[in-house]
């Protein structure tokens, strides 16, 4: 997992570790903290803390150091808190442990902490429970509880990967502040080398458990000596030529007044009021044209999506597609044409299914494809993904970037003339989200079809897109081509997810600014 | 790896019991029905290997028959429970709705009675013969197989490869019995070996209450019954069949484990 890794952080430093999946950053992480999962055993090395060997300490010894002097917040906010014990409870334990005090100091530095990480209303924040906060507040809440302990050394694993660029902000601005006000040195352990240009100092760089290099971030990022880095830098996604793509006559879908609401939550005797998701929006996307959708989390660009491919039954408004109206009939010329790339490839495939037959099974709905041609169309679109002849392999046998390009395949075997990509590479990573963009780039040029690109990741956009819209609570706040939405935004809620999306300029090396 | 001694070993006593449930429609070593009151209660030797009854017939043919009724008393309820159970879990768990509330909520007032008692119940309408057991016992067991089926489907339906089928264009009978019901087969194998043993267990506990398959015919539960007035003087005649039950059920029970572990889908995915 991890082999020969060396490296060191100093007093009050900001340090990036940065990797793909299996490049062993969580594995060095956790052995830092002697938390290694079963199956994996540190087998040599030594980890120094203020010149105590973590490596060979004693476990009882080991506890007292987790907590005050080393401290962790995880990738996942939603599991990260026990559900069954109340955020207070949970926030006081590390501090009834380590410290001697009594409750209601403890409940004091509590409600103080929970001030400091911006939380609106400490008291009852301190009672409720975790189910009742969002993927952002947990990460704060955590982050408050582990910086009670004032420790010495911070460890990041992913922190904010799971939560939507402006909140990605809030979070790691909040973390560096409180490292800065306690001195404590954070190491973050990251994929995305935006966070990394502009929040560390230093970054090291692993690759398949070995570390590929070290040095300042504006040397790993501007001038990296390795090749692999190199590689990492460049699958980064950058803005290419404003397309000449015009969409030239009627619009392919054209969308009026799309309102989907959803009944709001069932209280004892009465029902909360609807909850619309989609609050009236208007949007036409022509032929061959992909039109990004930005917002936050609860923007409603996902049900937009949804929407938009009549997946959802109780939404209202109206749409055309080929200037015939498809809204309230059950249009099967409609469904044959449009489809959908999910999120996640590792639901969104069946698993019982072979790969071959995951690719041919829209072509069910094309009787003029049958047998021998059917075959052919099958294997001349996993050709074209890049995967010919895996015809009999099984989802899990895959990879996520592989997964994808067949989740892609799927839909495009039966020329759709309309696809709604939903966060398709956001899963995936660094490198292999830079091959499948250029896929699916290839694929449109090739094929034509009219795309509607769900992310929350304004890099991809920034590289795919050739119209920008954003959305923002429901309803659609700007919009225009790529250029003028990233060059000169208008909105305010534009402004701000700009601000917040960690965008490399590559032009301008000065741009890199490391805060503390 | 731990299962693969639970394979091993739970394999090889089920092989043994299904073997020897097998054999026994063919060839036992003498007639398991054939009264010999010569040879009445005679303990084991070179002639009876288990030994004889109160009715001088041959133990070990008796529990070889006995196997087989059990046997196929058990499987046939196994089929019939988890044949309707999956039919109706599935449709309660794919459709929600009115239609899984009136699902539910009749199966949960079947799942409150006990098991054995409503099995009782139900021999009593449909008869004391292997038929009317395996009807009673199917029937008892349905609940259970509705319930975790339902709660497979219910999981199954919110992965996104449904979403994708809809998306595709296939009907939802389609995508319920294309995608939904392979990827619930899991759980319901691992269910299936642990409902043949508790049907095994109890047949034989109502056929020692007098209450299943009527004797003459031998089964494990009612030679067991009637070795009771025997205990001291015979020993032989409980040993048996109480033997024969217990590492049968320790056999199923090891093989689902390991069934289980094996398809455990963190073992899978590596």
């Amino acid at each position: 997992m991890v082999d020969d890794l060396s490296f060191a952080i100093e007093r009050g430093e900001f340090l990036a570790v940065v990797g793909e999946s299996g490049s062993g950053k969580t594995a060095a992480a956790r052995a830092i903290l002697g938390l290694l999962p079963p199956g994996l055993r540190k087998v040599a090395g030594r980890i120094e803390l203020d010149g105590e060997d973590l490596a060979t300490v004693a476990p009882r010894r080991m506890r007292a150091l987790r907590g005050p002097t080393v401290g962790m917040v995880f990738q996942e906010p939603m599991v990260s808190l026990n559900p069954a014990i109340s955020v207070g409870a949970q926030m006081a334990e590390g501090l009834a442990l380590h410290e001697r005090l009594a409750k209601s100091e403890i409940r004091r530095r509590c409600l103080d902490m929970l001030a400091r990480v911006q939380i609106r209303d400490p008291a009852r924040t301190f009672d409720a429970y975790p189910h009742e906060f969002s993927g952002g507040m947990r990460q704060r809440i955590m982050l408050a509880s582990v910086m009670l302990l004032k420790p010495k050394l911070l460890l990041a694993d992913e922190p904010t990967t799971a939560l939507d660029t402006l909140t990605q902000r809030e979070v790691l601005d909040l973390m560096v502040e409180l490292a800065r006000d306690y001195g404590t040195s954070v190491m973050l352990i990251t994929h995305n080398l935006g966070l990394v240009s502009r929040y560390a100092q230093r970054a090291v760089v692993l690759r398949q458990g070995r570390l590929a290099e070290t040095g300042s971030v504006q040397q790993i990022l501007f001038s990296p000596r390795e090749t692999y880095t190199r590689q990492l830098v460049e699958a980064l996604p950058r803005r290419g030529a404003a397309s000449a793509r015009r969409a030239a006559g009627e619009p392919l879908i054209s969308v009026r007044g799309l309102k989907v609401s959803f009944g709001g939550r069932q209280r004892l005797f009465r029902r909360d009021a609807d909850v619309a998701a989609v609050n009236g929006v208007d949007l036409d996307i022509g032929a061959g044209e992909t039109v990004a959708v930005v917002g936050g989390s609860g923007s409603g660009k996902t049900t937009l999506g949804r929407a938009m491919l009549r997946l959802i039954p109780r939404a209202s408004g109206e749409i055309r597609f080929h200037g015939r109206d498809v809204t309230k009939t059950r249009d099967h010329e409609f469904r044959l044409a449009s489809q959908l790339v999910f999120q996640d490839p590792y639901s969104s495939l069946d698993p019982r299914m072979r790969v071959g037959e995951i690719v041919a099974e829209p072509l069910r709905h094309v009787p003029q494809l049958a047998g021998a041609e059917r075959d052919r169309r099958v294997a001349a679109m996993l050709d074209e993904v890049g995967l010919a002849g895996f015809a009999q392999r099984w989802p899990h046998e895959l990879s996520g970037g592989q997964r994808q390009r067949i989740a892609i395949a799927r839909a495009i075997v039966r020329h759709p003339s309309f696809v709604v990509a939903d966060e398709p590479v956001s899963a995936l990573d660094m490198t292999i989200q830079a091959q499948v963009l250029k896929l699916f780039e290839r694929l449109q040029a090739q094929y034509g079809f009219g795309c509607l690109f769900i992310s929350h990741d304004l890099a991809a956009v920034e590289q795919v897109a050739d119209r920008v819209v954003v959305m923002q609570g429901g309803r659609i706040v700007e919009q225009g081509s790529r250029d003028d939405i990233f060059d000169h935004p208008q909105h305010d809620y534009t402004k701000a997810l700009l601000a917040a999306a960690p965008v490399l300029d590559f032009a301008d090396p000065a741009s890199v600014r490391a805060s503390g | 790896m731990r299962w693969r001694a639970n394979t091993v070993i739970g394999g090889a006593l089920t092989a043994l019991a299904l073997g020897t449930a097998l054999t026994a429609a063919f060839w036992t070593p003498f007639d398991p029905l054939r009264v010999n009151l010569r040879a009445r209660l005679q303990p084991p030797s070179s002639l009876y290997w288990l030994g004889t009854d109160e009715f001088g017939r041959d133990v070990l043919s008796r529990v070889m028959a006995g196997a087989g009724t059990s046997v196929v008393v058990a499987l046939s309820t196994v089929a019939l429970a988890i044949s309707i159970g999956v039919v109706v879990g599935g449709v309660a768990g794919y459709l929600r709705g009115w239609t899984d509330r009136i699902i539910m909520a009749v199966n949960d007032a079947l799942l409150a009675f006990p098991g054995i008692l409503l099995a009782l119940a139900m021999m009593i309408v449909l008869g004391a013969n292997k038929s009317g057991l395996v009807l009673a016992l199917g029937l008892a067991y349905i609940p259970s197989v509705a319930r975790v089926v339902r709660g497979t489907v219910l999981s199954i339906r919110e992965k996104e490869y449904i979403e994708a089928s809809r998306v595709i264009g296939n009907s939802e009978l389609y995508s319920m019995v294309r995608h939904v019901l392979p990827n619930a087969v899991a759980p319901v194998a691992v269910l299936a070996t642990s409902m043949f043993g508790w049907v095994l267990l109890a047949e034989s506990a109502l056929s020692f209450l007098g209450l299943g398959v009527p004797p003459p015919a031998p089964t494990w539960g009612n030679m067991l019954a009637a070795s009771r007035p025997y205990m001291e003087t015979a020993a032989w005649l409980s040993i048996a069949p109480g033997l024969c039950i217990a590492l049968t059920l320790l056999g199923i029970n090891l093989l689902g484990d390991s069934l289980r572990d094996r398809l455990d889908p963190r073992m899978a995915h590596g």
